[in-house]
């Protein structure tokens, strides 16, 4: 049988705009991917350990209220700690100053307000490919 | 592959060896069944629950419910969760967890999110195996989470020691659904939802409906109300849970489920391999051949097929 490609997308901290998330999750799913969503209101911690469980391939993070600054290198150190192979990409109000810091620490791509959802389906599929 | 690496990994409780080796066996790669013979071996026996029905009824809820009450009594919990395959992409989004987030970093507690996927060893199969590698892995309670829909609800049955079937008011053809054929599958049914109009005579349409029933065996199913949300009836459930754990824990009628569950997976594994071998073994030449004699009508497909099994036999 044909290895899935699974996916968790999550939403750290108190940000509770959710509408980039969920389009996000029903676009790789369509693109045959199992899509494990977390809901809102996850720490870092929560998100690391649902990944793990989940043994995960990519976690996508998603955040519009600003704390992308704090919560998000806190996730890949914890990611970094547990050894954990993950893609990590992320997406939503993400200043564009902000996004060499991210891509340091090891986030792969940052994808801002009204990047074709296209796209992102193409660059998991693309990054993803090589596992299989 | 050879992956007993992660079997032995998670005989020893390491989380993460568990969670590759369920992708193993959910992707059926080669070489699982080797792997999953030494979880076999190393499995203690925990208790497992099944939580089914419709979507919407409120299972997660009352699973993230449930498992509060096992963590509160010490117990550590492994919670699967199975959500539907998109047929037309092979995709889907695994939600359950959004009613649980906080049991996601209890270091107590392993969920594992599953699509229904399809594969040619069923539904069934892959989860008994999840099921195992979390009892292997050290879970007390294992719950089963899975979208009532006609074969995989009846599956839960062969995995579970007590099956609880959810309904909620309102839904009129839930009690026909149940009536058409799901009878025999609960332990226990609960109307969810109980603070919405209508509990009452949801529950008793199915009362009725079980009273129609005389022979039970010894365990008459009750329906129980509550409300998972505000937590009513809950206490109440989680001690028919526990009646009926007792109940079905007296050896005689313990072997008795074992053994009916064995031998379904027996007999499920059996029809996997000679699938299998036809797939990998029967000369595609000699099947095209058959095919083509079934379609001219030079041969039955009850003589085609007995053919193809006689091969698998031999
Ligand atoms: C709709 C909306 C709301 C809705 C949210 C509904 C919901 N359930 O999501 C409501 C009205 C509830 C709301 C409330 C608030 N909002 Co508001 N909201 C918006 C708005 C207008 C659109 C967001 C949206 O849904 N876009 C559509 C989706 C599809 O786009 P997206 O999320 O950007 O996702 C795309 C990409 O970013 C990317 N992506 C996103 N996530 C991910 C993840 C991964 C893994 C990947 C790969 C890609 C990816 O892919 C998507 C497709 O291209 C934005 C302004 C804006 N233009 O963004 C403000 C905005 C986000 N809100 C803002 C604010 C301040 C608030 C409030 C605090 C109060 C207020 N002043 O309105 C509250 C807080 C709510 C809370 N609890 O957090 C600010 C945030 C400012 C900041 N970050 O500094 C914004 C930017 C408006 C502004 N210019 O001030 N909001
Ligand atoms: N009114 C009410 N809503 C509930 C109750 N239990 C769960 N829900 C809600 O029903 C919806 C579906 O619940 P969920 O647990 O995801 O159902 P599932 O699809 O069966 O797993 C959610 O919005 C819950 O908050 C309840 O007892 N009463
Ligand atoms: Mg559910």
């Amino acid at each position: 049988m044909a290895r899935k490609i699974r996916v968790l997308i999550a939403k750290p901290g108190l940000d509770g705009h959710d509408r980039g998330a969920k389009v996000v999750a029903r676009a790789l799913r369509d693109a045959g991917m199992e899509v494990i969503y977390t809901g809102l209101h996850q720490s870092p911690e929560m998100i690391v350990q649902t990944a793990m469980q989940e043994d995960v391939d990519a976690i996508g993070l998603s955040s519009l209220s600003g704390a992308h600054d704090v919560l998000f290198p806190r996730v890949m150190e914890l990611v970094h700690k547990n050894k954990m192979k993950v893609l990590v990409t992320a997406g939503g109000i993400i200043p564009e100053e902000d996004v060499p810091t991210l891509k340091k620490c090891g986030i792969a791509a940052v994808f801002g307000p009204g990047t074709p959802i296209e796209d992102i389906v193409k660059f998991h599929k693309e990054r993803l490919k090589a596992k299989h | 592959m050879n992956y007993s690496t992660l079997a032995k990994g998670t005989l020893k409780g390491d989380r993460k060896a568990a969670a590759r080796l369920i992708s193993v066996v959910e992707d059926e790669e080669e070489g699982y069944r080797e792997a999953m013979k030494i979880v076999f071996c190393g499995t203690r026996g925990a208790g497992v629950l099944g939580i089914t029905g419709a979507p919407g009824v409120g299972k997660s809820t009352l699973v993230f419910e449930i498992a509060k009450s096992f963590r509160k009594a010490g117990k550590s919990v492994g919670i699967v969760a199975v959500d539907p395959t998109s047929p037309l992409t092979g995709g889907a989004i695994l939600g359950d967890r959004i009613r649980m987030t906080d049991l996601s970093a209890d270091p107590g507690v392993f969920i594992r999110s599953m699509g229904s996927r399809g594969g040619t060893g069923g539904l069934s199969l892959q989860t008994s195996n999840v099921i195992r590698i979390l009892d292997a892995l050290g879970c007390d309670e294992i719950i089963v989470e899975t979208v009532g829909a006609g074969q995989t609800q009846v599956d839960i049955m062969g995995m579970a020691d007590t099956v609880v079937v959810v309904t909620m008011p309102g839904t009129g053809d839930e009690v026909q659904s149940i009536k058409a054929g799901l009878l025999e599958i609960a332990d226990l049914y609960l109307v969810n939802k109980m603070d919405l109009p209508g509990a009452m005579n949801t529950a008793s349409d199915l009362k009725s409906m079980l009273d129609l029933v005389d022979d039970w065996k010894g365990w008459k199913p009750p329906v129980l109300l509550a409300s998972a949300s505000t937590g009513r009836g809950l206490d109440q459930m989680l001690e028919f849970i526990g009646r009926h754990r007792a109940w079905i824990s007296q050896p005689e009628r313990f072997l008795e489920r074992r053994s009916r569950q064995a031998r379904k997976e027996i007999y499920d594994l059996v029809t996997m391999e000679v699938h299998r071998m036809i797939e990998s073994k029967f000369p595609s030449v000699k099947l095209d051949a058959i095919v083509r004699d079934v379609v001219q009508g030079k041969l039955s497909p009850y003589e085609a097929a007995e053919k193809v099994a006689a091969f698998a036999i031999r």
